[in-house]
């Protein structure tokens, strides 16, 4: 069997997950988990899915070889190339499903949270296509920070709502969007942007991502003859390194999750329960959910996905982490080696690889480029001038 | 408590349950108003980072209280020195009870006085581990039913409540609304068919009118909003004011 099989009956990856949610949202969920689970094993969704995902986000993304790079680092760079997806990044996988099962369960009204912007983008720009309504929750420091995917949603005509509470990062977009479906829930589904959250989201959104990892595995046959010996991902939630990781992760492959330093949640071990989930949480001595600190606002976040915690706590993947320096290093040298500028998120785990490479002499390694950097250049150039 | 209340019912009277922000400025005050002024029992919220059952005014509360230095352990040890002659009962997130450890914070509930725990973030099918140490601590665990259950939970979740049976007043988070939900009787109706545990309105009973009008159906109701604004707006004395104006209605 798979170790990314089904979670167990109550959304458990080993002891992480769970669905530790407001009773209101209770029978929400389960009917979510129902609706998915019947879509799922329903050839004409499957069919349905795989069209748009082709047909609109641009699947399969391609795999593009960094010459420079690789040699420069004395090792073979691999990049998938989920920035070149309709809206520039991952995200478009799980909301493009999201959005087809929605339509199926007659709900009308998508809410989401966003930390970075592309999983607002992804979200309005699917109530676009399907002519729904959506509200975007973020929060007011990432409302600052990446300004242009604020308008780039209000265009695709959604409303944005900057909150305000807690940190005022991607952890308070998600409470907010929780209490917005609370009182909404009979006509609303809540597009959740990562592999977190109430079971059945963590298995859900992987399954959705999924495909990152399936079609990399074949392209790297195909081109490589072998699977790679290192698979690199950034992690906020974590879902575009749930994606590429399900591909090789019952095969040799060294996975590999990078986390700011400032939201190492999985570092630090300690699990806690929030936003749905049982995972490990970057709390205090009292239980109470720190913040995060990153330059990336995709990655701003104390917690992480619970396949994560389960894949760390069995020891298959590991999950180091980046400093903020280290990652606007990376983020140029991507830039003038390969002319690809890539998004801050997965600029840490170029930024990872960059640290290790001297360890991966001679070695395969595929980052997934989980989206690109246009929505981070406005913030780069504040940075840079300093 | 869930003794006493059924007493209290049984004699005729209904439940008033105001609730308070641990940790806020004046909280102890407030705590000794509302006793005085006809509570029959007190939920004191321990503040938490990410309250997501919580609208703007107890959010706003929590936050000050964080800001002021309010901790779990710090509110449980005040509350042992409150000499109030009605029962204690504490909101709390899951967090605070898995980050303590399920025995652990049954334990220090217990040595604080406080006789019934409130978690809304834990489901029924979540909610076993907690209940068992809960119950062998002697703590009860206040469920809560929601509009959106299925008659086939509701008697489910009234199994495995003691103390009282919250009943979610409505679809959203706590927060004064200016009409009393056509939810609220319609669940309490639906929950008093299947249990003869207390079934108390919370979450949207605003004010003195609205709990009267919860009561026809209801054996109490729980306060929160309306009341912690009072006391942000002005202390103590007008909350404690507030609750006697709700005390008389509820008594017509
Ligand atoms: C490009 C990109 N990569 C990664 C992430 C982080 O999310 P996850 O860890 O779920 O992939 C984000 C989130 O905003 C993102 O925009």
């Amino acid at each position: 069997m798979s170790l990314m099989a089904e979670p167990s009956a109550s959304g458990r990856f080993g002891e992480f997950g769970g669905r530790y949610v407001p009773e209101t949202l209770v029978p929400a969920c389960q009917e979510l988990e129902a609706s998915f689970i019947e879509a799922w094993a329903d050839p004409v969704f499957r069919a349905e899915l795989d069209d748009v995902l082709r047909t609109y986000a641009g699947r399969p993304s391609i795999l593009t070889e960094c010459k420079q790079l690789g040699a420069k680092l004395g090792l073979r760079l691999v990049l998938k190339r989920e920035d070149l997806n309709h809206t520039g990044s991952h995200k478009i996988n799980n909301v493009l499903g999201q959005a087809l099962l929605a339509k199926r369960m007659g709900k009308k009204r998508l809410v989401a949270e966003t930390g970075a912007g592309q999983h607002g983008v992804a979200s309005a720009t699917a109530a676009a296509l399907f002519g729904m309504e959506c509200k975007v929750y973020m929060g007011a420091v990432d409302v600052e920070r990446q300004a242009l995917n604020v308008f780039r949603m209000k265009l695709l005509g959604s409303e944005v709502e900057a909150v305000h509470s807690g940190s005022r990062t991607l952890k308070d977009a998600v409470n907010e969007a929780m209490r917005d479906w609370v009182a909404t829930v009979e006509t609303t589904h809540y597009c959740l942007g990562s592999v977190m959250g109430p079971h059945p989201y963590p298995w859900m959104v992987r399954e959705f991502h999924r495909v990152i990892g399936q079609e990399a595995r074949a392209q790297c046959i195909e081109e490589f003859g072998d699977v790679p010996d290192v698979v690199v991902a950034c992690v906020g939630g974590g879902s575009n390194a749930i994606g590429i990781f399900s591909g090789f992760v019952d095969d040799r492959s060294r996975l590999v999750g990078v986390e700011p330093a400032g939201g190492a949640a999985v570092s630090r071990a300690q699990p806690g329960v929030v936003h749905g989930m049982r995972s490990y949480l970057m709390q205090d001595e009292y239980g109470q959910v720190q913040e995060a600190h990153s330059i990336s606002a995709g990655l701003d976040y104390p917690g992480v996905g619970p396949e994560h915690s389960y894949l760390a706590s069995i020891g298959r993947a590991e999950y180091p982490n980046v400093t903020d320096a280290e990652v606007i290093a990376a983020f140029q040298l991507l830039a003038r080696t390969e002319g690809i500028i890539p998004a801050l998120e997965c600029a840490h785990a170029l930024a990872w690889i960059v640290r290790a490479a001297p360890t991966m002499q001679g070695q395969t390694v595929l980052m997934n480029l989980s989206g690109r950097g246009d929505k981070d250049v406005a913030q780069m150039m504040d940075v840079l001038a300093k | 408590m869930e003794t006493e209340f059924r007493a209290k019912r049984a004699a005729g009277r209904k439940l008033l349950v105001p609730y308070i922000t641990g940790g806020y400025p004046g909280w102890q005050d407030a705590v000794r108003a509302c006793a005085a002024a006809g509570a029959d029992a007190i939920e004191i919220g321990i503040p938490f980072s990410d309250p997501v059952m919580d609208g703007p005014i107890i959010q706003q509360a929590s936050q000050a209280a964080l800001e002021g230095g309010a901790t779990p352990v710090n509110i449980l040890h005040e509350i042992r020195s409150l000499d109030v002659s009605i029962p204690i009962a504490v909101m709390l997130y899951y967090n605070t009870v898995h980050h303590a450890g399920h025995e652990r914070f049954a334990a220090q509930l217990r040595s604080a006085g406080v006789v019934a725990a409130i978690v809304p973030d834990l489901p029924l099918e979540e909610a076993g581990p907690w209940c068992e140490a809960a119950d062998a601590a002697g703590v009860e665990t206040v469920m809560l039913a929601a509009p959106t259950a299925p008659d086939e939970r509701l008697p489910r979740v009234a199994a495995r409540s003691r103390g009282f049976l919250y009943s979610v007043g409505l679809l959203g988070v706590t927060g004064e609304r200016t009409e009393l939900a056509a939810t609220a009787a319609a669940l309490a109706v639906r929950l008093k068919a299947v249990t003869d545990v207390p079934v108390l309105i919370g979450v949207g009973v605003s004010n003195a009118a609205q709990a009267k009008e919860a009561v026809q159906v209801a054996d109490g109701v729980v306060m929160g909003a309306s009341v912690v604004r009072r006391l942000i707006e002005g202390g103590a004395e007008a909350m404690g004011e507030y609750i006697a104006e709700v005390r008389r209605a509820i008594d017509e």
